[in-house]
């Protein structure tokens, strides 16, 4: 394949192709929402704009009426001259029905948009980072802080006319953590007025965990407040590891904005890849081959057994049982075998394209695989016998940090932590994409919603995903394993966002784009950050140890949170 | 069966020869100290090696292997390391006791380690109150965990020192229970004594037969929790509370309480195989006299340390299969199961013993 | 100069080798003397078999980390399986992961609590110059910006056996340390004037409190 296309050829952009691009879209930088094709990609947001006034009655209209009761995803978004923006996407658990509403807010001074974290618990992490990046300031918010920035930051990353490299040099001073938070008000004269109120009181014993703890998957940071061993508060810090992925994403061609997401959930690497080019794809209606969607879901599943194997391997160790830590990863190099035959990569991986997959699979795949499925089916009782099924883990994990299925839905917990409650939350039976309507395979839930169901529900889960390539692997359609792309990939004006199952819940990409060869602006739904918000709730009234067992068993990855 | 009581008459003798007997007894005190000495760090290194080799082992891995011949130099080269390395001084820290600390911990587990019957009249420390002394000093190591604890003005380290304080405590409870159980079968306090029963009416765990071996079980467990090896390694659990109440040593001074837990393995492995399993006597049938006769010509220190090696061996498996416990769990376990069960067990002895149904 | 032996890899099949004599020919700049050498090496057999890591991960190269302590890769041969999670007890800083501006002063931190000697291995892209990251206004374009680094090992992530190498090459420097009589780093610590300043500053501020 001679003019075949690398990622990074696409860069530099020649004014010839320009033209050739499929942006048949007339450039337009205002209204993005309305300078949609003639035809609208299947993925279109069709976002509603609600004026500010009414936006609070719309909102609970919404979760009350329609029960919409699952916050999806909350973007923020700086539309330059047409001000700053909040993008919602809801759904309802009991009807499947799914809208997007937008609420525009004016001036960059002190905008502001009245809070829906009463409504949907969930809302409270994810404005937060809204005002983090954007500086938009939800009126009645109980606890409006900065969450990814350190407190004396100065400026807000996201907007486009922020000077942050100016602003902020590198502070080797140790952070300021202020035990007290502030709550906004809007007065009928639209001044705002700020109340302040405590986080932690004087005589509370507050123990950090983290940023560097053994046990926290990483640079995560829990303030938490004991009492005795028993946990009375927590308050997560994020940010150790933000990268600020979406905004340099911003920067960065179609192409190279790939890259980026393999480093996002690194124990999702294909996932991830897969979701952002599928939303590309879908937004500038490229058809990929069922040769390339079969692949990708074997790639998908194959990512998924490895993260659950990490998932119990991690939690193992996390509870003291090395041996068991290590038997995971005996069986995860396996993976790690048949990935690097095909990728070359172990743990980033860099598969999936614009239009297909980088390379066709290796010649010994097929074999590896089938190898590997019988294996895998039997290791898995080692699992059961070394530590699952140990008495003391039972004693450690039953009952403890039980969450219901009312508060997964009102956290977004997606992934096995809500499906350990019995929330039937799986996107690949939601909204089957790749190849997942040509296979049968159950949806793994339980009712129990405590860690012991949680360690459950990936390990059936193991095994369903292993159902599910044994039933794509010996039919594997031949075709194209990558369409051919323009040079210059660009994306047509519009709003557009495509989820797939993630090894950890939903991930999804909410993609904005105004017709350019980079995007306007590129969200990633966090699979990590809800888990992290449904902290506090879940180890209240445990005890310290206990936040080891459920921080391991919801089973957050920390860059994924940050991103 | 060799006594070593042969030597040490002999070297009395000839050291009171040529100075006067307090000379004599104080050249020999200093000579049994070096040769604690030694011994407590040579055990320490042998223990060591054999942790890493058998975990490695139960992970499907080799262990150390490039340090010298099947990485048999491996512990000597921590050593070297352990001994440069910086001790660090902090601010706001109680000095005194943060250095005193781990001297404690050593003292305690290096007197109750000089209490071991090492061979027929190979005895340090023995006299008729053996197994009480034994508890009592083994107690003081705690005092050097809570100091660690609180002198090192960290909340991991007073919350690690916390738990093990609750937890040593009350698991030293169980053990003086299994202990005086099986006193109440020997009738003695002194370990000599105890071995020298041992050696002429047979081992105790088969002497005691049920109630013993259930004494045998319990104290295991509980000789585990009180060493802090898991499954009940609360105290410094290394996922919760980054190293528990020894996070803030460094250099030799974290040396001293890493030696101290593997030695404190050795000495709780050392005490079962003393009062359960015989200590230095052999196995002996009646009956199979040419067997028994092979038997005695083994020396009684390799007896010691051959039964010592493969408790420990039981409890280094143990350490590594389990998952580790809450603190509530343990205590609840200790409280509510094994302390009863113990009470039951002194009084079922206490029965056997009077009906004359021991052996 | 004695060249260091690390066990089956030939001197001449290192990397690097200029970089390295350098750092030896500074070294011994004043000549040894031979008994203090003998003890040198002594120790430095014993710290250099006996680097015991810190626990320490912020992203991708962390799992990496996991794999190579388990059991296809076994850093357990070298030695250096006694992860530490307490900086005090630990030799080495594996600093696997991007290091964000928040982040920054946390590692500095852990590095100055970690207990003399202490080394600095930077793995991965992101820690030896930022990486993919390179862009973003909120990551540290190089771990060496913050502390002193010794052995860098490329990739994204390296591979399990780069770790084992970038570990053997630490190996070789410490092999050649001096611990008698001189230092081993000309600029021994290039922060401590300012960390006394901050020392000074912190205790009037809690005499204040």
């Amino acid at each position: 394949m001679s003019e075949e296309l690398k990622p990074k050829a696409a860069a530099p952009a020649t004014p010839e192709a320009a033209p050739q691009a499929p942006a048949a879209a007339p450039k337009k930088p205002a209204a993005p929402a309305a300078a949609a094709p003639a035809a609208p990609a299947e993925n279109d947001c069709h976002v509603r704009t609600i004026e500010r006034a009414d936006f609070r009655k719309e909102m609970e209209r919404l979760h009350k009426e329609e029960h919409m009761d699952f916050l999806e995803c909350l973007t923020g978004i700086d539309r330059e001259d047409d001000g700053l923006a909040v993008i919602y996407h809801l759904e309802s658990t009991t009807t499947g029905k799914r809208t997007c509403v937008q609420v525009v807010c004016e001036g960059r001074e002190t905008p502001n948009v009245p809070t829906v974290s009463d409504l949907w618990d969930i809302a409270n992490i994810y404005e937060r980072e809204v005002y983090d990046f954007y500086g938009i300031i939800f009126t009645g918010h109980p606890d409006m802080r900065r969450i990814y920035m350190r407190e004396d930051w100065v400026g807000y990353p996201f907007r486009k006319d922020d000077e942050t490299e100016k602003n902020n040099p590198l502070r080797m001073t140790n952070e300021p953590l202020a035990d007290t938070t502030d709550t906004y008000t809007l007065a009928a004269d639209g001044t705002l007025t700020k109340e302040q109120h405590n986080i932690f009181g004087e005589e509370d014993y507050v123990v950090n965990i983290g940023p560097q703890h053994p046990s926290t998957h990483g640079v995560l940071h829990f303030r938490v407040c004991l009492q005795g061993e028993v946990i009375k508060k927590i308050d997560p810090i994020l940010g150790y590891i933000h990268r600020g992925v979406e905004k340099i994403s911003e920067q960065m061609t179609y192409p190279q904005t790939l890259a980026l997401t393999d480093r996002l959930d690194y124990l999702g690497a294909m996932q991830n890849r897969h979701a952002l080019c599928m939303c590309i794809e879908k937004a500038m209606g490229v058809e990929v081959s069922d040769r390339v969607k079969v692949i990708r879901t074997i790639m998908d599943e194959l990512q998924r057994i490895d993260s659950h194997i990490l998932f119990f391997s991690c939690l193992a160790q996390d509870l003291g049982a090395t041996t068991a830590f290590l038997y995971g990863f005996r069986d995860r190099e396996k993976i790690l075998d048949i990935f690097e035959e095909t990728c070359g990569g172990r743990l980033i991986l860099n598969y999936n394209t614009i239009g297909g997959v980088m390379a066709d699979i290796h010649p010994n795949f097929q074999k590896r695989v089938k190898e590997f499925i019988p294996y895998m089916r039997k290791n898995i009782n080692e699992y059961f016998d070394i530590f699952i099924n140990n008495v003391i883990f039972q004693h450690r994990a039953k009952g403890i940090g039980t969450l219901t299925k009312e508060q997964c839905i009102a956290f977004g917990c997606t992934g096995g932590t809500g499906r350990a409650a019995g929330w039937h939350n799986d996107v690949r039976k939601r909204m089957p994409y790749a190849a997942y309507d040509r296979v049968q395979f159950n949806e793994v839930t339980r009712t129990e919603g405590d860690s012991y169901a949680r360690v459950l529900v990936r390990m059936d889960e193991i095994l369903e995903s292993l159902n599910i390539i044994e039933q794509l692997i010996d039919n594997i359609p031949e075709g194209n394993y990558r369409e051919k792309m323009k040079p210059i990939i660009k994306v047509p004006a519009g709003t557009y966002y495509t989820a797939v199952e993630g090894s950890r819940g939903e991930f999804g990409v909410l993609l904005e784009s105004k017709g350019d060869k980079s995007p306007y602006r590129l969200h990633y739904r966090s699979t990590g950050l809800p888990l992290v918000a449904v902290m506090d709730t879940a180890c209240k009234d445990h005890l310290l140890a206990d936040l080891i067992t459920i921080g391991g068993t919801v089973d957050y990855v920390v860059p994924d949170i940050d991103r | 069966m060799f006594d070593f009581q042969i030597v040490s008459t002999w070297l009395h003798g000839v050291l009171t020869g040529v100075m006067p007997e307090w000379a004599a007894i104080l050249t020999e005190s200093v000579l049994v100290a070096l040769l604690i000495i030694t011994l407590y760090a040579v055990f320490a290194i042998v223990l060591i090696y054999m942790e890493r080799k058998i975990c490695a082992f139960f992970q499907c891995r080799l262990g150390p292997m490039r340090v010298g011949k099947w990485g048999l130099l491996q512990v000597f080269s921590d050593v070297f390391k352990m001994l440069t390395k910086e001790i660090i001084e902090m601010r706001q820290s109680d000095r005194l006791l943060h250095n005193m600390a781990p001297f404690l911990v050593v003292a305690a587990s290096m007197t109750t380690f000089a209490c071991l019957p090492w061979n027929m009249g190979g005895h340090i420390i023995d006299f008729n109150v053996g197994v009480f002394f034994f508890l009592a000093i083994g107690s003081i190591g705690v005092v050097g965990i809570l100091l660690a604890g609180w002198s090192s003005n960290n909340k991991y380290s007073l919350i690690g020192a916390m738990r093990s304080g609750a937890q040593i405590i009350s698991y030293e409870l169980s053990i003086g229970m299994v202990m005086l159980t099986m006193i109440c079968l020997t009738g003695t306090m002194s370990f000599s004594e105890i071995c020298q029963q041992q050696a002429d009416y047979g081992w105790n765990i088969l002497r005691g037969h049920v109630p013993a071996v259930l004494a045998f079980i319990i104290y295991l467990i509980a000789g585990n929790a009180e060493c802090n090896r898991g499954p009940f390694d609360l105290p410094e659990s290394e996922s919760e509370l980054t190293a528990g109440y020894h996070t803030e040593y460094s250099g030799m001074h974290f040396g001293y309480y890493y030696l101290a837990e593997y030695l404190n393995l050795f000495i709780c492995a050392g005490m079962a195989s003393t009062i359960f399993l015989g200590g230095w006597a052999p196995i002996y049938f009646p009956g199979l006299e040419g067997f028994n006769d092979v038997m005695a010509m083994i020396p009684g220190c390799v007896w010691f340390l051959g039964k010592t090696f493969f408790v420990v061996f039981l409890l280094m498996w143990e350490r590594w299969t389990f998952p580790r416990l809450r603190i509530d769990q343990i205590l609840s376990l200790e409280w509510k199961y094994l302390l009863p069960f113990t009470m039951v067990l002194l009084v079922v002895m206490a029965l056997c013993v009077s009906l004359g149904l021991t052996f | 100069m004695k060249k260091p032996h690390i066990k089956s890899i030939p001197y001449e099949e290192f990397n690097d080798n200029e970089t390295f004599e350098q750092l030896v020919a500074k070294l011994n700049e004043n000549g040894t003397n031979v008994i203090v050498r003998s003890l040198d090496e002594l120790i430095d057999w014993g710290r250099s078999n006996s680097l015991w890591p810190l626990t320490f991960a912020t992203s991708c190269c962390g799992i990496e980390f996991m794999a190579v302590c388990a059991a296809r890769y076994d850093i357990a041969r070298f030695g250096f399986e006694v992860t530490r999670n307490s900086p005090r007890q630990a030799d080495v800083i594996l600093v696997s992961g991007t290091i964000t501006t928040k982040m920054a002063p946390v590692l500095r931190r852990l590095y100055d609590q970690m207990a003399d000697p202490k080394y600095v291995v930077a793995i991965g892209g992101c820690s030896i110059s930022g990486g993919p990251f390179t862009k973003s206004y909120h990551v540290v374009n190089g771990v060496d910006q913050i502390i002193p680094v010794d052995v860098y090992v490329p990739g994204c992530p390296p591979r399990p056996e780069a770790f084992l190498y970038g570990m053997m090459q630490l190996q070789r420097i410490v092999k050649v340390e001096n611990f008698f009589g001189t230092t081993n780093r000309k600029e021994k610590d290039p922060y401590r004037a300012a960390a006394a300043e901050k020392e000074e500053e912190i205790l009037n501020q809690q005499e204040q409190a």
